[in-house]
C-alpha cells in the first residue's frame, strides 16, 4: 500500500511526520511505501531516503483548497496513494474539506470531523470544557491588544499568550502581552488566545479515537526536558490512571474521530486541567510504538476499514530520547525539491 | 522568421530555506482571461481601465441559492436588498425583479428606491437618521420603519397623533450573540430591557401598529450560531408581546451580515474556502426560530436583508499595471490604475487578485500600489504575483459590495460600472465621471472668477 | 560584466555560487539572460537577442534588463562588482 505523509520538517521543532513513517513501515499487519508531501525544501524528511520513496512539494495552506485539490491530483496520477495522514493543524481543514473528494479517487483519510475539529479550537476550549465536564483553564480570546488589559486582574501573571493555531508564549506584564501578541497575530492571524497559568507538572496523552467513542489506543508520556521552543527532547510513558481516565471520557464524550494529543496539567492538589487538544498525531508519537501502541498503524487500518482490535496495553516507564542527525546531501537533490518540486 | 515567444520579465532570485519552491505556488493563480465569456482585453478597450463589470447571471445564482438555502427550511421568505451594498439601480432592479423588497437607511436611499418603482409598503426603513419629512413620507407610503432609538418613537408617536396616520413600526435590537464586537450602537439593547421597554412604549401608546422585529448582529459574519442566538431572543420577545397584549409580531427580519468569499486581512486560510454559506446561515436561522417557544397561528415572516454576500462575488475590477519598481530594499512592487479610493474594500480584505493573461510558475513576492499620491494607497501589503509587465490586466474577485457605494472621487475620477446581462451583452449602467460632473455643482464667486499668473 | 567562472547554472535555472555557499532560482528568460552574460555578450548585445526572440518593446527590455542586471550584481554573481 501506498501512504502520504507530511510533517517532514524533523528539526528542532519537529513534525511528526518522520515519526509517523517510522511507525508505518514498522507496521506488523502491513507493508507501505511513503511519499512524502513537502512544504519547504529543506525539510529533512525528503532526503531521508530510506524511509521515504518519493517526496512531492505541495502548496501552503493559505494559498486555498483549489491549489492543494490539484497538486493532490497532479501526485495522485504518479503514484496512486491509498491513504493521506496530514499532520500540521493548519492543513486540517484543508484535508477534512476535501476527504470526500479525496475518497473519490480512491485515497483514504481517517480524520476528526468539521465539527470536533473546529469545537476544540482553542479559542473555544472554555465552551468545549463545559460542554464535555473537562476542566480548562480560564481563557479569553481577544481581537486588540487592548482588550488583554484586564485579565491579568481576572487570571493573575503570568499569561500565556495563544496563536490560533501554533505559538504560545508566557508574559509576565503588559508589555510582554502586546509583543507576543503582535509577533503571534502577524503570523497566525487573529484572534489571540490569552489563557490563565495553570501552575503544575505537564503531561501529554497521544491516542487515537474510532469516531464512535471508543479509545483505540492511549499512551500518556511526562516530558522530562523541554527545548527552548517548549518542545520534548526526552520523555517517558507513565501509569497515570486519572489522566487516562480523563482521556477516555475526552473520546467516550466527544466520539472523537482520528489521532489526538492531550496537554494536560496537573496542578499541585492533583487536579487536572485540559489545556489543549491537537488534532493530530504529536512528534513523540514514536514512544507510542515502542511500547507497543502502533498508533500510525492502527491510524492506517481505520483509514482504510480494516478491523482493528483496540489497544489495551502499552510498557511503561520506557523514554524517548531525540536527537539530531546530519545527513549529506548532494545539492542535486536540493535543487530537484526546490525547481521540480519532486524527489 | 521563427514567431516571437510570449515575454517575461527576467528574474533571479535567492533560495532561502523558509521559502515555498515556486511550484508550489503555481496553481494559487490561474489566469481570469474572460468575465462572463467576454475577454478582458475587449472590455478594457471598450469600455476603459480600471472598469467595475458585474454579472446579471451570477446575481441571479447567488440570490437563488439565498433563496433556496432558507425556502427549504422555513415556510415564509422574504428577502429585502440592502441599498447601501450597492444602490446602482441596475442592479437593485435585478434583485426587485427576483422578489426582493428594498432595505434602506437614508431618506436619499428611501427616495431612491420609491423612484426605482418599489412599493412603499415593501421598503423597509433603518437607520439612526430619519427626519420628521423622512418618517412622514414611509408613514404615508405604509412603510415598515425600524426604529433605532427613543427620539425616533417619540417622533412618531407624534406625527402619529398629529397626522392621524398610523405607522408600521418595528424595533431594531441589539443584543449579545457571543461575536466580537457586539453591536450595541444602533437600536435597543435585548439584555438590560431596553428592547422590552420599546415595545411597551409602542404597545401602549395606540396609535402605532408594531409589524416586526429586527436585529443586525455584525458584519462579515463568520459565525452562524451567532444568527441562532439572535433569533432564539427575537422568538424570545415576539412570545413575550404575544403573552402580554395578545399581538402576533407579523415579521422577524434578521438583518445581513453574511460573509461572501472575501478574505479578511488578517485571516490565515483564504476565505473561500472557510467562509460559511447561505445553507449553514439558513440552517441556524431557522431552526432557532421553529425550535422557539412563540408559537402564533401564523409562523412570522422571515425577512433577510443580506446585501454583501449577494452581490460581492458578482462583480469584478479589471485593471492594468502601470509599472513595476524596487523599493530601496530592494522589494518589489506593483503599481495598477486602481486605487483604494475605488476600490474601498481593500482596507479590510486581502482580494484575490488574478492576471488576465498567461504566465509561467515563476512569481514573486510584490506589494501591489494603487496609482494615488497618497501613502495609504496599498492594494495588497504582500501578495505573490506571477511576473507582471507594464500594461498587463488584472482582475480583482469580489468587489460588488460596498465599493459602488463607498467609492470617492478622491484624486481621479470614478470609472464606468458595467454589467453582462444573462444573454452575455454588455451595458454601461454608471458612466465614468468626467470634468464637467464635478465643475457642474461648483461655483465661483466673481472676485474669484479670473487671475493671471 | 562577467558571471564568476565558478558559477554553475543548471538547466532548470538553478544557479550555486560555490564561494559563498548561496543559490538561487531564475525563470526561463533569466537564465536566457545568464547564459549569454557567460558567453561574453554584452548589454547591446543580450538587448538585441531578446528583442529578436520575444514580444515586447525595447524599452521595457532595457529597463528589466538593468533591474535583472543590477540584482544579479547585489548576488554577487558577477567578476567584477565594478563592472
Amino acid at each position: 500500500m501506498t501512504i502520504a505523509v507530511t510533517g517532514l520538517n524533523a528539526i528542532d521543532s519537529p513534525g511528526p511526520g518522520v515519526a509517523v513513517i517510522r511507525g508505518l513501515l514498522e507496521a506488523e499487519s502491513f507493508s507501505c511505501r511513503i511519499i512524502g508531501l513537502s512544504y519547504e525544501s529543506l525539510e529533512p524528511g525528503i532526503y531521508m531516503r530510506d524511509l521515504v520513496s518519493k517526496t512531492y512539494s505541495i502548496p501552503y495552506p493559505s494559498s486555498g483548497m483549489d491549489a492543494l485539490m490539484e497538486r493532490l491530483q497532479y501526485i495522485h496520477q504518479q503514484e496512486k496513494p491509498d491513504l493521506i495522514i496530514p499532520n500540521f493543524d493548519s492543513e486540517l481543514y484543508s484535508f477534512i474539506k476535501l476527504a470526500p473528494r479525496l475518497k473519490k479517487m480512491g485515497i483514504h483519510t481517517f480524520l476528526p470531523t468539521l465539527a470536533q475539529f473546529e469545537e476544540r479550537h482553542k479559542v473555544n476550549l472554555p465552551a468545549f470544557g463545559e460542554k464535555y465536564g473537562l476542566s480548562v483553564p480560564r481563557s479569553k480570546a481577544v481581537y486588540t491588544a487592548n482588550e488583554t488589559l484586564s485579565l491579568d486582574r481576572e487570571y493573575g501573571w503570568p499569561l500565556v499568550v495563544k496563536g490560533k493555531y501554533y505559538d504560545a508564549s508566557l508574559a509576565y506584564n503588559h508589555e510582554q502581552v502586546k509583543a507576543h501578541f503582535n509577533r503571534i497575530s502577524a503570523k497566525w492571524g487573529l484572534p489571540i488566545i490569552i489563557q490563565e497559568f495553570v501552575h503544575g507538572t505537564e503531561y501529554n496523552v497521544t491516542g487515537l479515537g474510532d469516531g464512535e467513542g471508543g479509545v483505540v489506543a492511549a499512551v500518556p508520556m511526562r516530558k522530562q526536558y523541554i527545548t527552548d521552543k517548549g518542545k520534548a527532547w526526552g520523555g517517558i510513558s507513565i501509569d497515570d490512571k486519572k489522566a487516562l481516565a480523563l482521556n477516555a471520557q475526552f473520546v467516550r464524550e466527544t466520539k472523537w474521530r482520528g489521532p489526538y494529543e492531550l496537554e494536560l496539567m496537573k496542578d499541585k492538589s492533583g487536579n487536572y486541567f485540559l489545556l489543549e487538544i491537537n488534532p493530530r498525531i504529536p512528534a513523540w508519537i514514536y514512544l507510542a510504538v515502542g511500547v507497543g501502541q502502533n498508533i500510525p498503524e492502527a491510524l492506517a487500518r481505520l483509514a482504510m476499514g480494516w478491523p482493528t482490535d483496540p489497544f489495551t496495553h502499552y510498557e511503561v516507564g520506557k523514554m524517548f530520547v531525540r536527537y539530531s542527525w546530519d545527513m549529506i546531501v548532494d545539492l542535486a537533490a536540493f535543487e530537484q525539491i526546490s525547481t521540480k518540486g519532486e524527489l | 522568421m521563427t514567431t516571437k515567444k510570449r515575454y517575461e520579465r527576467p528574474v533571479i532570485k535567492r533560495l532561502e530555506s523558509n521559502m515555498p519552491a515556486k511550484f508550489g505556488g503555481r496553481s494559487n493563480f490561474e489566469a481570469v482571461t474572460h468575465i462572463e465569456n467576454i475577454a478582458v482585453g475587449e472590455l478594457i478597450s471598450r469600455f476603459g481601465s480600471p472598469l467595475f463589470v458585474i454579472s446579471e447571471k451570477r446575481i441571479r445564482k447567488l440570490y437563488k441559492q439565498a433563496r433556496q438555502a432558507f425556502e427549504t427550511r422555513y415556510p415564509r421568505v422574504q428577502f429585502a436588498w440592502s441599498y447601501k451594498t450597492n444602490y446602482l439601480s441596475a442592479v437593485c432592479n435585478v434583485y426587485h425583479q427576483e422578489g426582493s423588497w428594498a432595505e434602506v437607511v437614508s431618506g436619499f436611499e428611501y427616495d431612491k428606491a420609491i423612484s426605482n418603482g418599489v412599493e412603499g409598503s415593501k421598503i423597509i426603513f433603518n437607520g439612526p437618521d430619519k427626519t420628521e419629512e423622512d418618517l412622514k413620507k414611509a408613514i404615508t407610503n405604509q412603510s415598515l420603519i425600524h426604529i433605532d432609538h427613543l427620539e425616533e418613537l417619540y417622533m412618531l408617536q407624534e406625527i402619529a397623533r398629529s397626522t392621524r396616520q398610523r405607522p408600521k413600526v418595528a424595533i431594531r435590537v441589539n443584543m449579545d450573540t457571543g461575536v466580537y464586537p457586539m453591536w450595541d450602537r444602533f437600536g435597543f439593547n435585548y439584555e438590560n430591557g431596553q428592547a422590552w421597554d420599546a415595545l411597551n412604549k409602542i404597545m401602549y401608546s395606540g396609535n402605532m401598529d408594531l409589524m416586526g422585529l429586527h436585529t443586525h448582529i455584525g458584519t462579515f459574519m463568520l459565525s452562524p450560531s451567532a444568527y441562532a442566538v439572535a433569533a432564539s431572543k427575537l422568538a424570545q420577545l415576539a412570545r413575550m408581546v404575544q403573552q402580554k397584549y395578545d399581538h402576533e409580531i407579523k415579521y422577524i427580519d434578521m438583518g445581513g451580515g453574511f460573509a461572501s468569499r472575501n478574505t479578511l486581512k488578517g485571516a490565515y486560510l483564504p476565505g473561500q474556502d472557510t467562509n460559511p454559506h447561505f445553507d449553514d446561515f439558513a440552517e441556524a436561522i431557522s431552526s432557532a426560530l421553529i425550535n422557539s417557544d412563540y408559537r402564533p397561528k401564523t409562523p412570522p415572516l422571515l425577512i433577510l436583508e443580506t446585501g454583501r454576500a449577494l452581490i460581492d462575488d458578482a462583480a469584478w475590477l479589471l485593471g492594468t499595471v502601470i509599472a513595476n519598481k524596487r523599493l530601496s530594499d530592494g522589494k518589489r512592487t506593483t503599481i495598477v490604475d486602481f486605487g483604494v479610493n475605488v476600490l474601498f474594500t481593500s482596507f479590510w480584505y486581502d482580494h484575490r487578485i488574478s492576471p488576465a493573461q498567461p504566465f509561467t510558475a515563476y512569481t514573486e513576492d510584490t506589494v501591489m500600489y494603487g496609482p494615488l499620491c497618497m501613502n495609504i494607497d496599498v492594494i495588497r501589503e504582500n501578495v505573490s504575483m506571477p511576473l507582471l509587465n507594464k500594461g498587463d490586466y488584472v482582475v480583482v474577485h469580489s468587489v460588488g459590495a460596498y465599493n459602488m457605494t463607498q467609492w470617492m472621487q478622491f484624486i481621479t475620477l470614478r470609472p464606468k460600472v458595467i454589467m453582462i446581462d444573462t444573454e452575455g451583452n454588455p451595458h454601461v449602467i454608471r458612466q465614468n465621471e468626467v470634468l464637467a460632473n464635478l465643475s457642474s455643482m461648483e461655483q465661483i464667486p466673481p472676485h474669484l472668477a479670473t487671475f493671471e499668473l | 560584466m562577467k558571471i564568476k567562472k565558478n558559477i554553475a547554472v543548471s538547466e532548470n535555472g538553478f544557479i550555486f555560487n560555490p564561494s559563498s555557499g548561496e543559490s538561487f532560482s531564475a525563470n526561463p528568460s533569466g537564465l536566457e539572460i545568464l547564459n549569454l552574460l557567460r558567453q561574453g555578450h554584452d548589454k547591446e548585445s543580450i538587448l538585441n537577442h531578446m528583442g529578436e526572440n520575444y514580444q515586447t518593446d525595447s524599452q521595457t527590455l532595457e529597463r528589466d534588463l538593468t533591474d535583472f542586471i543590477e540584482t544579479a550584481r547585489q548576488y554577487h554573481l558577477f567578476e567584477h562588482e565594478d563592472e
